[in-house]
């Protein structure tokens, strides 16, 4: 036993492990000190995984950071204090802290492809970090490292240990770090989003993983995460967080079960839920407060109705409610058994067969239809919308829409009217926007390249207009994507999708970027303009309760085939197949509180 | 990996005939050769004679196959200026400037790279911050200013050093070497110090910069919440992370220093092939010249190939793609 884990033994009784008391960090700037965290309280004990839940800017990731001693410059801590084991942490120099690291405090990042040094094997970053802490000599070093892999569940570790981390997948990546943050024995484990980056199944694997080493080895875990779901699942305690200061604390049971606070509970709300369908989500926050008072600056005309009846008016919208064109009409769009080959080919030497992201994949969208595509990372949900949008080609197969034949992306033309029907809305809002452009030039793109309008008053009317619609400031066209948050920038995204005119819009995974309670605003808006629209959306998403609240039909992908095809609610309440039981069994949700 | 060498060197190919089907050009259709070989008083008849006789009147492509193999097989022809043959002149003049090149790449590296980790390391410190305002004066300064400075200062007023030529050299066969005289290596030092100091600072500022954005990523925040030591994570972890952008630059970087270090080596009076380029201009030698263009092209490109190489063994991701 080392002197440390002794030491621990001995406070265990006494105090707490982890003791954080009026924790302030302030960040300086322009304006002033921000305070990112203020006047925060923390008790963890050891063996005890306490949870760290709130949206983006609440703070959640900087408590870690200077509980850890890595708080970037210019974060600083201003005032309170951190104490392991009864122990003054808080303000030592960086040498002493150094020694800290790694031995009595380590840290789980959230991204596995990023968080491992790509050009050094496992065993050298492994046995590395054994020998900084512990006076083992190489053999010795690589044996724990071995039975460290294997207690994270790593088969043959003893031969995969040479490997480099590219040739782990994604799951057996986060289980190598979880090994490299256990080998020296820390006390406590800050593990920030551990299990954002991985699909469900491999989630609830890691998140195991995480509840066993806690409890095995009486390690006190901080458990940093946006997902409730995570949450309810995993910790025994939890504290919530919004805007750096705690809104609630507690058994996570308590917590969750019976919310004391208005935001706990909104925050709640705001999860889509697994088990029922709800008509809309509840609104919890005015997304950002700038922007409010930029309702004055207006361009005269411009109005939500406007921009309604100009989408109306065009041909292919149908002005009728989605409820009498479900079954009635022809299907908008029909796969007939799709495959998509990537990294086929034969040059000089080299003949590759290439690898098949989609194959034989058949579906239909009837006009006014939401279809749900659900599955995991590499199930090729993405490939089939790239492929109807006419970004990839196909290998064979094909696509019907209105009943014309879709041709494949290196057979459809520039001017080929499906490129204006067919509309996609993307994941990442940071980057499907040209931060470089306004976002009255962003709109007014799709206007003068489909000849839908002529630059100049039209189109400035049009933009403001359809701004209005998305729940946008019609101010807002004068301005950059970089100056708008996430949710912001999706719903400029919407709005360019929408200054197409489509019929047809493609939404992947449009909310996976968002916080949940962003996440309701958009996911609101879009079944506003499914409905008065008549839009039909191919709606993709790896999160199943959220198909669940937008979709009709779903199908589901598994590495690239086709798993089942269903009417949503049927689907949702008896699932067929095995491998889509397993998903939704796996899902994380608000059910799951620990008792 | 044998494949990718393969197709690599199917690449190569298709570059060099395109950089000879150009250096072809230049030696056919720059004037006349003819008028540049013959004197005034040779006869219409004599110079048709000529013509014949060097092939000048066959079809275009007999011509430029003709050029191209007798390139591939190391026959270079004669230059008009000495009516030596050119393979002779540039192997006498290789050494001087490949020497030159090494030892200046040398130099660029051993202070480039440790000064490009200690300026990224220690943002915003005094040493840090004179080290890059003074590399940035001397990129501002060209070389030749450089050159006739240190020749100033360690040759005319304080005598240490010689001003120009090779000194002392001792020949290994045909090749001419000046490391193992002193007096060889003290001429060396002057103008590879010249030609080291533009590299030394882009090797240094781009050393720099990629050791900025690596000291950022996930897994050296994960390997100091690990607790590794400093040293390791500078020069273990982040380092290595940065040698693949820096090693595309150093390659194309030591192809440009031996290609155009004309101003140094006529600065220092070194009898290099920049020397040899720069006097083939001066009289019109178009043999010389496209040979010359030729065997650039061929360094350069197995310079970058060197560099693919090297990417494979750094990076164990490449090495996978490349073996597939």
């Amino acid at each position: 036993m080392t002197h440390s884990t002794q030491n621990f033994a001995k406070h265990q009784t006494m105090t707490s492990l982890l003791d954080v008391t009026d924790l302030t960090v302030s960040i300086p700037s322009r304006f002033g000190e921000f305070k990112a965290v203020d006047s925060v309280n923390l008790s963890i004990k050891a063996g005890e995984i306490h949870g760290l839940v709130g949206e983006s800017g609440a703070g959640k990731s900087t408590i870690g950071a200077a509980i850890i001693g890595l708080l970037e410059h210019p974060a600083f801590i201003e005032s309170g204090s951190i104490r392991l084991t009864g122990e003054e942490i808080t303000n030592l120099d960086d040498d002493t802290y150094h020694l800290l690291r790694g031995n009595r405090i380590s840290m789980i990042f959230q991204d596995p492809q990023t968080s491992l040094n790509p050009l050094l094997k496992i065993s050298d970053q492994l046995i590395e970090t054994i020998q900084q802490h512990k006076a083992l000599d190489f053999q010795a070093a690589r044996q724990l490292a071995i039975e460290l892999l294997e207690e994270t569940g790593i088969e043959s570790a003893e031969q995969r240990m040479d490997e480099y981390p590219h040739q782990f997948s994604g799951g057996m990546r986060q289980r190598v770090v979880i090994a490299m943050a256990l080998c020296t024995d820390p006390e406590l484990i800050i593990a920030d989003e551990p299990t954002t980056a991985l699909d469900v199944s491999v989630q609830k694997q890691i998140l195991k993983l995480i509840r066993e080493l806690a409890q095995q080895r009486q390690v006190g875990v901080i458990l940093i995460t946006h997902d409730i779901g995570v949450i309810a699942e995993i910790t025994d305690n939890v504290t919530v967080l919004r805007n750096g200061r705690i809104i609630e604390s507690g058994p996570t049971i308590q917590v969750l079960g019976t919310p004391a606070q208005d935001y706990t509970r909104a925050l709640m709300a705001a999860v889509p839920r697994l088990d029922k369908r709800i008509e809309r989500f509840v609104n919890i926050v005015n997304e950002d407060k700038s922007i409010e008072g930029e309702a004055t600056w207006t361009i005269s005309g411009a109005s939500a109705e406007h921009a309604t009846q100009w989408l109306l008016t065009s041909k292919t919208a149908t002005p009728t409610t989605t409820d009498s064109l479900k079954n009635t009409t022809p299907p908008i769009l029909e796969v007939n058994d799709l495959s998509v080959t990537f990294g086929k080919k034969s040059q000089w030497f080299i003949k590759q067969p290439g690898f098949k992201a989609l194959k034989n994949v058949s579906l239909s969208i009837r006009r006014g239809e939401v279809l749900g595509i659900v599955g995991e990372s590499g199930s090729g949900k993405s490939t089939l919308a790239k492929a109807i949008v006419g970004l990839v080609p196909t290998s064979s197969g094909d696509m019907r829409f209105n009943g014309q034949v879709l041709p494949d992306a290196n057979a459809r033309a520039r001017n080929h009217p499906a490129r204006r029907d067919i509309q996609m809305v993307f994941q990442d809002p940071y980057s499907s926007l040209n931060n470089r452009r306004t976002v009255e030039a962003i709109l007014t793109e799709p206007l003068t390249f489909y000849g839908l309008a002529k630059k100049g008053p039209d189109s400035k009317k049009l933009v403001a207009s359809v701004l209005e619609l998305v729940e946008m400031p019609q101010r807002a066209m004068l301005k950059y994507p970089h100056q708008f948050s996430g949710g912001q920038r999706q719903r400029i995204a919407v709005a360019r999708a929408l200054m197409a005119r489509p019929s047809f819009l493609i939404c992947d995974e449009p909310t996976s970027a968002l916080d949940v309670s962003i996440q309701a605003q958009l996911l609101n808006l879009l079944k506003d303009l499914q409905s008065h629209f008549g839009l039909t959306i191919l709606f993709i998403s790896h999160n199943l309760a959220v198909v669940r609240q937008m979709a009709d039909h779903v199908v589901v992908l598994k590495s690239g085939e086709e798993i089942e095809q269903s009417e949503s609610e049927l689907f949702f309440s008896s699932p067929k197949a095995e491998y889509s039981q397993q998903l939704l069994r796996e899902t994380p949700s608000l059910q799951m509180v620990r008792g | 990996m044998i494949a990718f060498i393969a197709r690599r060197l199917m690449q190569s190919v298709f570059v060099m005939l395109a950089v000879s089907l150009l250096a072809f050009t230049l030696f056919r259709f720059v004037g006349d050769p003819v008028a540049q070989m013959v004197g005034q008083e040779t006869s219409i008849e004599d110079q048709e004679r000529i013509r014949e006789s060097l092939g000048l009147n066959d079809p275009i492509t007999t011509q430029f196959t003709t050029f191209a193999t007798n390139l591939a097989t190391g026959d270079f022809g004669y230059s008009y200026r000495t009516r030596q043959p050119i393979s002779e002149m540039i192997l006498s003049r290789l050494p001087a400037t490949l020497e030159l090149g090494i030892v200046s790449l040398i130099i660029s590296l051993l202070v480039g790279v440790p000064a490009g980790i200690y300026t990224a390391l220690h943002r915003g410190g005094i040493l840090a911050n004179s080290i890059l305002i003074t590399t940035l004066i001397g990129v501002s300064i060209p070389t030749f200013v450089i050159g006739i400075f240190l020749i100033f200062i360690f040759g005319v007023q304080l005598g240490w050093l010689p001003t120009f030529g090779r000194g002392d050299v001792v020949a290994i066969g045909w090749w001419k070497t000046n490391f193992l005289t002193i007096d060889g290596l003290r001429s060396l030092l002057l103008p590879a110090l010249t030609l080291g100091v533009y590299q030394l600072t882009l090797t240094m500022r781009l050393v720099r910069s990629e050791m900025q954005d690596v000291m950022k990523s996930d897994f050296i925040k994960f390997a100091t919440a690990r607790g590794i030591n400093k040293r390791s994570i500078h020069f273990n972890h982040a380092l290595r992370n940065t040698l693949v952008p820096v090693i595309t630059i150093i390659g194309l970087q030591f192809g440009g220093v031996i290609a155009f270090s004309i101003v140094t080596e006529s600065v220092f009076q070194w009898p290099g092939m920049g020397l040899l380029f720069l006097d083939s201009i001066r009289y019109v030698d178009i043999p010389v010249m496209s040979v010359y263009l030729v065997l650039i092209a061929l360094m350069f490109v197995v310079i970058n190939l060197i560099v693919d190489l090297l990417y494979a063994v750094i990076d164990p991701r490449v090495r996978n793609r490349a073996a597939k």
